[in-house]
């Protein structure tokens, strides 16, 4: 039955209309929405700049851009993706299934949570404005390293600048989120009950909350050393270039953690659904994400092993990182336990979050095999690396984010998507996706280094194939774009329920759901729990 | 489990060692490059071991898991009847999960550990030598011989990278992976390697060595090798560090012990050669001749070729305000470098910096624009001595 | 959970959001200018700033129009606390970057540099005449000689003296604890229904927190003026303004906080049972108060 029929009360459908309703939105659907359309503009900003890199690298030599643009594609293309598309995509999966999924009105804070938005479309429009500064764009990688990243001109302000905003925004997002998770559960929507997309993001807010700080200072340092005088990366001064490191990491690490938790969280409400089976091992799914999220507090220097630590840290560090890979684990085991003796059909959203699946644990074994310090002395830095965290970046994430977006597109616009588009587009991302990434490995392995516009032309033959895999792969996603749309025009209504096998409160609602989710707050039971 | 299953099942588990071969068997017919190399060092080869026993573990791995992803993606699916269970926990099968991956991880850290506090050791080396990253070359000091040794990328490669290259880089033998000067060193000698910076973060590697370290301004990383076999070994700076990071090639030939001795011999009287020259006077025609050739080396990788620069990065000396000024502020900035621009003073002798000096001051156009201020066109060791 | 669910107060449309975005993007592209050197950027900078405080006063001024209409029943309340708690708690986060970097280098970088530990090499070879003391008076730059024996130029000025703890910085920890203390017994006031007390006690923990700047900026005129202890004196001074710096920032918002809080006391507002804001803006001066501790043991004691 459904709770949203008893309780839809046309007077409390209005929508505020105009520009009006998306500008100033205290909504946490439209919000959702823009947040997600955001993202996937600065997937194809950051993927052109992918292509960019891909073609310089096509051949050996310099065709077409100048080494110092290269490197700034480099490093601006990892700050959009990872900073303008993945995260958002993230927070704005959050925003439109939270308060659903928990039965909650909206979120606790809805006026900041637009605010959370607005800052994302400025943010990155200071960051891309240096590229018509004196200087350029930064170039030197996204984890702007000292004393490099200060010889950058002009733009260096304005990419610290970028930096902040982008992580007010992300702090605002997650004390929303933990907010209306603690504060605004149904009742009986006990935290052993949350679906797991709920317990990753309350876990990642946490994550966010630690960890933006920090890389705050870290950049705030920058700019002091750069314009103030401060010597803390200037051995001169007593300070040490290494030091940013360990700041940096310090966020870095559990950021990649912040981008990989929700897709985690994705599938592990999909893979139930289409298995028709309850997930296995909730209760462990969810200490497992917890002990990933607190170790990857204590492994930011594998990032630094060949920065010259004493012994002790290395080998530190490296069981540390070694450690991760049990909760991670335990998790990979859980889903595969869901699926099997299953009865499984095979949707779009169940066929991404089976590519996840398979290719983040590959990507997980080669993280795994850089874990080990002596090494890593010879992968660090090389493609890789790059392989490595493509493969759980790409396929690992994007997949999982596409997957959610297949999942409850039905759920937002009251249409089915066209099944045939999205299988054609699974299978050519997933074929294009390995093209694309996996020669990396050995092209790393065989000392390719990264961040680099050229290369010697033992290297060629792997590069090609790889550009015409990027290419590929980006195309695949046009078809991705053309389904949304077609789907939010129209097609075959989709039911409240959705698909077959789907539990949780989203699906009590229509399809598409009213405008304020639950008015009245419905009472969760434990046989509705767990998908 | 009936035959067919079994068949089935081994099907799945192929397709996955199959995915997983294809791209190695398919760079094996081609001959593309595959793996990590084995290395001319008892470091590398430890090193190459133990990626190839987590290589090998983590394929097994995967081999098991995907498998039985696949074995029921295959069977367990609607189309086939398959019912669902509705089991959904199983404290026994959690609890082997977590303790299998720790046994095996445990087994794993062992031997890297063992490496790791092996590669550590860099007492008792025979010999020292400084490698400092300066943006985009390097400075090799053997320390106990007092040589100096600059090495930056091969001219033939330096022309063949340019966005319009006058040679073709699929004709250049080794092409990025050649140096003007490669370093010499003694195979079966433990040589302490001590790695630093000069302007920001570089990274010494040569594979075939079987490590790297990041070079770091202000501090000095350590390490040590002890090379088997005599031969060329190649590598490239491994930390981003601007515009050039591509181009700072490494390469180490490695030669028995009497035969870098020899070396280290003309090293040492070259340098006393050159450094008797910084108290000569040359002519204009030496001057500029000598001026252009380290002009292409040192200077044109900013300056570019024909001294124009690039726009808002690389200042034009195509009558530029230094370089048609008085000569006293073009030496000093040489010598000492601004912003971005390197100090040279270390780099070259007071005859070379004479030399591309006087380069700069009458090419493109500058000669008619100094002499029309009166200034000086022809700068001699001596008065770069004066102001050093 | 609250009993008072489906009565969860949903703001309608604002454009505060909007706003606050576009006010800080101008404030950021002003101090991204200024930074570059032009003047023109300053004053875009003032203009963003501008925006900001109005930004915040719109804003406030709509929350608290809604606290007194009583939109927010206890289960809103309870939201408040937790934003209140996690956004002090990115603050900690915020000071541990520094705290961390203060101890790297007290640690290890300095140490390194003066040739302890594995940093023997970076000594012999780079910095031979260099002595890893703290607080870093000479920094290492300093210590080097060119071939004729002379010291070279150095990019920092050396430091002629520190700031002893137990000066000015110990009377600003008295001063800061009892502004702690002030602040609870405003809170037993307004607990008690008691008006004058809650005013009273706050203006003296509003009066405190602005002493307690006035000697900051009297400390920081000494150490520029008398010390040659500035932001360029090394990493002594970097991580000593750093700390210092966003610690005091942080003392002037509390204060000004508090100020509000105190003037919307005098209007009569908050009530025994409900007084979210007095409470929020009291947790954060308690963390601002503890901050401090650690600054003193760490930055000016030890
Ligand atoms: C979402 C992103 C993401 C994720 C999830 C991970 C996950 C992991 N990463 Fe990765 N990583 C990155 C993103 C990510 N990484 C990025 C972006 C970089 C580069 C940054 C830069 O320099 O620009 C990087 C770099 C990076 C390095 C630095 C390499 C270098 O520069 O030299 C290291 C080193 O240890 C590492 C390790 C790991 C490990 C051990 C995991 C583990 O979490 C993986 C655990 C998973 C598994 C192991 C698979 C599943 C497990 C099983 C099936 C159980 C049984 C297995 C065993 C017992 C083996 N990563
Ligand atoms: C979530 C993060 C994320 C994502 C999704 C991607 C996606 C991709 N990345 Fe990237 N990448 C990073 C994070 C990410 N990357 C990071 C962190 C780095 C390290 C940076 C550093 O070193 O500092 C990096 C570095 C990096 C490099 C190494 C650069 C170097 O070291 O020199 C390369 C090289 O191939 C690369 C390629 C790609 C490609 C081909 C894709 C593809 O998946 C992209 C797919 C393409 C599209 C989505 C475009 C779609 C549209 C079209 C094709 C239509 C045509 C339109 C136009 C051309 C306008 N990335
Ligand atoms: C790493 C890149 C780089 C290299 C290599 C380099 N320069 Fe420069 N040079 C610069 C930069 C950047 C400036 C501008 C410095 C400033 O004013 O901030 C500059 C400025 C100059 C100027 C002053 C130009 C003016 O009119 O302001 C002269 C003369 C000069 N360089 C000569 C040389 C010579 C001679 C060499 C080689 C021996 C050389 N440069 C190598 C980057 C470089
Ligand atoms: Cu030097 Cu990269
Ligand atoms: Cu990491």
């Amino acid at each position: 039955m459904s709770y949203a029929a008893v309780h839809d009360d046309v007077h409390h459908d209005h929508k505020p209309t105009g520009i009006g309703r998306w500008l100033f939105s205290t909504n946490h659907k439209d919000i959702g929405t823009m947040y997600m359309v955001f993202a996937l503009i600065m997937f194809f900003i950051g993927g052109a700049m992918a292509m960019v890199i891909r073609l310089e690298l096509f051949q050996p030599g310099l065709q077409f851009v100048d080494p110092q643009f290269f490197n700034s594609m480099t490093t601006v293309h990892a700050l959009v993706m990872i900073f303008g598309a993945v995260m958002p995509a993230g927070v704005g999966l959050a925003n439109w299934m939270i308060p659903m999924m928990i039965g909650a009105p909206d979120m606790a804070f809805p006026r900041m949570n637009n605010m959370s938005f607005w800052i994302l479309p400025f943010a990155f429009a200071l960051l891309l404005s240096t590229f018509f500064m004196q200087g350029g764009a930064p170039a030197g990688g996204w984890t702007m390293y000292p004393p490099l990243v200060l010889q950058l001109g002009d733009g260096l302000p304005f990419l610290i600048f970028a930096v902040h905003f982008l992580g007010i925004s992300s702090i605002m997002g997650a004390i929303n989120i933990i907010a209306t998770v603690f504060n605004m559960r149904a009742p009986g929507m006990t935290f052993m009950r949350l679906p797991l997309f709920v317990w990753t993001w309350i876990i990642t807010a946490f994550l966010l909350i630690a960890a933006m700080p920090v890389l705050a200072g870290a950049v705030t340092m920058l700019l002091t050393d750069k314009y103030f005088g401060t010597a803390f990366f200037d051995a001169a001064g007593g300070g040490d270039p290494v030091l940013f490191q360990h700041v940096f990491w310090f966020f870095g690490h559990p950021e990649v953690y912040i981008l990989v938790l929700p897709s985690f969280g994705i599938i592990s409400q999909i893979i139930p659904t289409f298995a028709r089976k309850p997930l296995f091992g909730y209760a462990s799914m969810v200490y497992a994400t917890a002990s990933i999220a607190f170790l990857s507090f204590f492994v930011w220097a594998h990032h630094m092993f060949t920065a010259g630590m004493p012994l002790a840290g290395e080998l530190f560090f490296m069981y540390a990182t070694m450690a991760i890979a049990v909760p991670t684990g335990v998790k990979v085991f859980n889903w595969t336990a869901t699926m099997w003796r299953g009865s499984m059909t095979f949707e779009t959203p169940m066929l991404f979050s089976i590519g996840v699946l398979f290719m983040f644990t590959l990507g997980g074994f080669t993280g795994l095999m850089m874990g080990i310090t002596p090494v890593d002395f010879q992968y660090h830095d090389t493609y890789f690396i790059v392989a490595h965290f493509h493969y759980v970046l790409v396929p690992g994430i994007v997949f999982g984010i596409i997957a959610g977006v297949y999942y409850w597109l039905p759920k937002w616009t009251g249409y089915m998507y066209d099944e045939t588009l999205g299988k054609w587009h699974f299978w050519l991302s997933t074929i294009s996706v390995n093209v694309l990434f996996f020669p990396m490995h050995f092209l790393g392995l065989a000392g390719m280094p990264r961040r680099i516009p050229d290369y010697n032309t033992q290297f060629t033959d792997w590069n090609q194939i790889i550009s015409i895999g990027g290419l590929a792969f980006g195309l695949s996603q046009l078809i991705l774009v053309w389904v949304v749309i077609k789907c939010v025009r129209g097609g075959e209504k989709a039911t409240d329920q959705v698909w077959e096998g789907a539990h949780g409160l989203e699906f009590t609602l229509p399809s598409p759901p009213p405008f304020h989710s639950f008015t009245t707050p419905p009472k969760v039971t434990e046989a509705m729990a767990h998908s | 489990m009936s035959v067919d299953k079994l068949k089935k099942a081994m099907c799945g588990v192929l397709a996955v060692a199959l995915y997983l071969a294809s791209g190695t068997v398919f760079a094996a017919l081609t001959d593309m490059p595959l793996n990590l190399t084995r290395g001319v060092t008892e470091t590398s080869q430890r090193v190459y071991d133990l990626h190839m026993i987590i290589l090998y573990i983590v394929t097994v791995i995967g081999i098991i898991v995907f498998g039985v992803m696949c074995w029921s993606i295959f069977h367990h699916r609607k189309s086939k009847g398959a019912v669902a269970a509705q089991f959904h926990h199983s404290t026994t099968a959690e609890i082997i999960w977590t303790i299998i991956p720790i046994i095996i991880l445990v087994a794993m850290a062992v031997p890297a550990t063992k490496t790791l506090v092996f590669m550590e050791q860099t007492s008792d080396a025979e010999m020292t030598l400084k490698v400092t990253g300066y943006q985009w070359k390097w400075r090799y000091d053997y320390l106990e011989e007092g040589v100096t040794i600059w090495s930056a990328l091969h001219e033939d490669s330096n022309k063949a990278r340019q966005r319009d290259p006058s040679i073709d880089p699929e004709t250049v033998e080794n092409y990025l992976l050649e140096v003007d000067n490669p370093i010499v060193l003694p195979v079966d000698t433990k040589i302490r390697i001590l790695t630093t910076a000069d302007d920001v973060i570089h990274a010494w590697w040569v594979p075939a060595l079987g490590w790297k370290r990041d070079a770091i301004p202000g501090f000095i990383t350590d390490n040590w090798t002890n090379i088997k076999e005599p031969g060329i070994y190649r590598g490239q700076c491994a930390e981003l560090c601007g515009r050039d990071h591509a181009f700072m090639p490494i390469v180490v030939h490695a030669v028995p012990k009497a035969e870098y001795v020899a070396w280290i011999e003309t090293q040492k009287a070259e340098q006393a050669a050159s450094a008797a020259s910084a108290n000569k006077t040359f002519t204009k025609d030496e001057l500029m001749r000598k001026g252009e050739q380290i002009y292409t080396t040192q200077c044109a990788a900013c300056h570019q070729a024909e001294g124009q620069g690039i726009e808002g990065v690389f200042p034009s000396l195509v009558g530029g305000a230094i370089a048609t000024g008085p000569a006293a502020d073009h030496i000093d900035i040489v010598l000492n470098g601004k912003n971005l621009m390197p100090a040279f003073k270390e780099q070259l002798n007071d005859a070379e910096l004479a030399a591309v000096i006087t380069f700069e001051r009458n090419k493109w156009g500058n000669y008619e624009k100094i002499t029309a201020k009166g200034h000086a066109d022809v700068v001699q060791p001596a008065d770069v001595k004066a102001t050093r | 959970m609250s009993d008072s669910h489906g009565t969860y107060f949903i703001p309608e449309p604002s454009r505060w959001p909007l706003v606050g975005s576009l006010a800080l993007f101008i404030s950021f592209i002003g101090g991204g200018m200024m930074l570059n050197g032009s003047g023109f950027g300053t004053f875009i900078l003032g203009l963003g700033i501008g925006a900001v405080i109005y930004m915040f006063c719109g804003w406030f001024a709509d929350v608290i129009g809604e606290s007194l209409a009583g939109n927010y029943n206890k289960q809103v309340d309870i939201s408040f606390r937790w934003g209140m708690s996690w956004f002090i708690f990115s603050e900690v986060m915020f000071f541990a970057a520094f705290f961390g970097a203060l101890f790297y280098i007290r640690v290890f970088s300095v140490p390194w540099l003066g040739g302890e530990g594995s940093g023997f090499t970076t000594n012999a070879f780079l910095w031979p005449d260099f002595k890893a003391v703290w607080p870093l008076l000479m920094t290492p730059d300093m210590t080097l000689l060119d071939d004729k024996g002379l010291p070279l130029a150095s990019s920092f000025v050396p430091i002629k003296g520190i700031i002893p703890a137990f000066d000015i910085p110990a009377i600003n920890t008295a001063i800061l604890l009892a502004s702690g203390a002030t602040v609870t017994f405003a809170h037993w006031a307004l607990q008690k229904d008691n008006r004058a007390g809650l005013c009273w006690w706050l203006a003296a923990t509003v009066l405190l927190g602005f002493i307690f700047v006035y000697f900051q900026i009297a400390e920081y005129a000494h150490a520029y003026h008398d010390l040659d202890l500035t932001m360029n004196s090394g990493v002594y001074g970097s991580t000593f303004f750093m700390l210092t710096g966003f610690h005091g920032f942080h003392v002037t918002m509390g204060a000004m906080m508090l100020l509000v809080i105190l003037i919307r006391a005098m209007k009569g507002h908050f009530s025994r049972q409900d007084h979210f804001a007095f409470e929020g803006v009291a947790w954060y001066w308690h963390f601002v108060d503890v901050v401090w501790l650690g600054l003193f043991v760490f930055v000016y004691w030890l």
